[in-house]
């Protein structure tokens, strides 16, 4: 970009209207303060956008690698396979399901965590360190651990603990349940809310602590009780960072992949959306089908995306005028 | 509200009143109970991984017992196998491969980032909070979404198993992330001093060394950090993408996915290694890391 800005300038050598000349060192400041920014654009927009666009192409089209020549175009076929196949349509619900479950709770816990670490108590920085860490395991390390240390039947963390609490009670026939095989969702839920947790309770803590605390403290002198403190000035204050949390985390989670694939291998209904689109390319090889089940994927995460972005923007501009 | 009477003299008339408001905010006042259920929840959260490590400690045959044994002797031989690819796996080429896919993607993100958080904060371009949010709406873009373009253009290209690919993939997924922090890293170096530099006649290279980057190499360094844990964790990509040679270390883990008769202390002292660089990062970040995580809209 730099030779197109430096090339007018030795040009207008000459005496030239003044008009013509602001307009010309107008244009070249403009393009001075692009130009750092095209590279980082032009290369999110080739590497981010253009696939997109090729995805969609694909997902009109029959095309299984498998059987090259029977290549063509396919409609809407592929969308129509996806909404009234029973195993794809059942991703679609895996999906919105586990998704809301984990922001739900991991949101509830988060905020239970934030305003017990907004008090002051001995070790509150080692707690805080505590509970970040179930965040900062590798999240295809965290769902091994969950499958084989923590929820493996016969040797697992899980059912020991239970073994050695009925032992306690001089029982030897502790419930030994098979958690992995008998409720496989929650096995993933439950895996993906101790990683989640931490990220809500990060966001609502920051929250949180940007409370004026001149508002509280008058309410406190008014006697006001805690309960109504929390109810008429935290809740309210929070509402912005609540909606934040939950928004983010449903985009991220909506395109979780690592536990399912790690915990259950997308086996007894919990493969999830991303898990059916790796399965039907990768495994199954139908291009079109799996680039329908990816933009329907785009879909449903573009209308939480409208709702975060907003969000985003509302904070945004307040932290701009603070 | 020892906070709002710093002078610690009370007044006549706050005594004759007889009440003095205990407030929750009162810096000096401990929270016994508070404490109480944080230390208790911490616990509950830490234990899977405080486990994992104590399992990696333990030979293989202690580490399948029910009950647990958590006395058990401690070896540091699944570490030593993990090492020497006693299993028949080797670690060193995913570990060096996730370490050059992160570390040289992170510098990438970096130079592309720096410049136009340049171009956004300092001397803002028109228009510049549009551009913001198109860099943030390709972040809400899902990677299935693009996977089976991006395998078959590397196809093409003869990149599949390439790390290089790789790398390019993880700049583009950090990119608008680390243009969101850096930004609001770069929005706090005071106008004033911009100025000041300015009439001082300081020239472009001088004011970014002696008055932006003072204040902004925090942010930079926790800006690293983040943009180095997401391409270390990354596995769906990794797993479509590559294979036996440029396999990364995520994607070394999925062979541990199905159970092998006795190999816990395996599966958690892989896990532990794998892990660290992450835990290392993240608690060298920690401060920084909520203003990473939403993006820089939370401070």
């Amino acid at each position: 970009m730099t030779s197109a800005t430096v090339a007018p300038q030795h040009k207008s050598h000459r005496p030239s209207p003044p008009v013509r000349n602001a307009a010309a060192r107008e244009r070249r400041t403009a393009w001075a303060r692009r130009a750092p920014l095209l590279p980082a654009l032009i290369f999110l927009i080739v590497v981010t956008q253009l696939p997109f666009v090729a995805t969609l192409v694909i997902s009109f089209m029959d095309w299984n690698s498998l059987r090259p020549n029977d290549t063509g175009f396919a409609g809407f076929g592929n969308y129509v396979q996806v909404l009234t196949d029973p195993v794809l349509r059942q991703s679609i619900f895996t999906t919105i399901l586990l998704t809301a479950t984990v922001v739900f709770v991991s949101l509830a816990l988060g905020l239970g965590l934030a305003l017990l670490l907004d008090k002051k108590f001995i070790g509150r920085g080692i707690v805080r360190t505590m509970l970040i860490a179930p965040f900062l395991v590798v999240p295809v390390a965290a769902a091994l651990i969950w499958k084989h240390a923590l929820l493996n039947p016969s040797y697992g963390l899980v059912n020991g603990a239970l073994t050695w609490i009925w032992s306690l009670f001089g029982s030897d026939n502790a419930p030994q349940p098979e958690i992995l095989t008998q409720s496989p969702l929650l096995a993933v839920e439950a895996s993906l809310i101790w990683q989640w947790t931490p990220f809500m309770m990060l966001i609502l803590l920051a929250g949180l602590q940007s409370r004026p605390s001149d508002a509280v403290e008058a309410a406190e002198m008014d006697g006001a009780s805690p309960w109504q403190v929390f109810r008429y000035l935290t809740l309210p204050h929070l509402r912005q960072y609540l909606e934040l949390g939950g928004l983010l985390g449903t985009i991220y989670i909506v395109q979780n992949f690592d536990a399912v694939f790690t915990l259950t291998s997308g086996g007894l209904g919990t493969a999830n959306l991303p898990y059916s689109v790796y399965q039907t390319f990768y495994i199954a090889n139908e291009y079109g089908l799996a680039s329908a089940t990816g933009v329907i994927t785009v879909i449903g995460s573009l209308i939480v995306a409208t709702f975060a972005l907003r969000t985003v923007f509302t904070l945004f501009k307040k932290e701009e005028s603070r | 509200m020892t906070a709002l009477n710093p002078t610690s003299q009370p007044s006549a008339g706050r005594r004759f009143l007889g009440r003095k408001p205990k407030s929750r905010l009162d810096p000096t006042r401990n929270n016994t109970v508070a404490g109480l259920l944080a230390w208790t929840a911490a616990f509950i959260f830490a234990i899977p991984v405080l486990w994992m490590v104590l399992t990696s400690f333990h030979s293989e045959v202690d580490a399948a017992t029910n009950p647990p044994s958590i006395a058990a002797e401690l070896t540091l031989d699944s570490y030593r196998d993990f090492f020497s690819g006693a299993s028949g796996l080797n670690p060193w080429p995913p570990l060096i491969n996730s370490a050059t896919a992160s570390i040289t993607s992170t510098v990438l993100v970096l130079l592309l980032a720096i410049p136009a958080a340049y171009a956004l904060s300092i001397r803002p371009v028109k228009k510049w909070t549009d551009v913001m949010f198109f860099f943030l709406s390709t972040k809400m873009l899902p990677v299935v979404a693009a996977l089976l373009p991006l395998f078959l253009i590397a196809r093409n290209l003869g990149a599949l198993d390439n790390i290089w690919f790789l790398v390019l993939l993880y700049t583009s997924m950090n990119l608008p992330i680390a243009v969101w922090m850096m930004r609001s890293f770069l929005a706090e170096v005071p106008v004033e001093m911009l100025e000041a530099a300015q009439i001082d006649g300081a020239g472009l290279l001088l004011t970014l060394r002696k008055v932006v980057a003072p204040v902004a190499m925090p942010g930079i360094a926790a800006t690293a950090l983040i943009c180095f844990i997401f391409s270390w964790n990354e596995l769906l990509l990794a797993r479509v993408l590559t294979g036996v040679v440029a396999g990364t270390a995520p994607v070394f883990l999925t062979s541990f996915v199905s159970s092998q008769g006795l190999f816990l202390a395996k599966v958690c002292t892989a896990a532990v290694i794998i892990s660290l660089p992450v835990l290392l990062a993240g608690f060298a970040a920690q401060d920084k890391l909520v203003q990473g995580l939403s993006l820089g809209a939370v401070k």
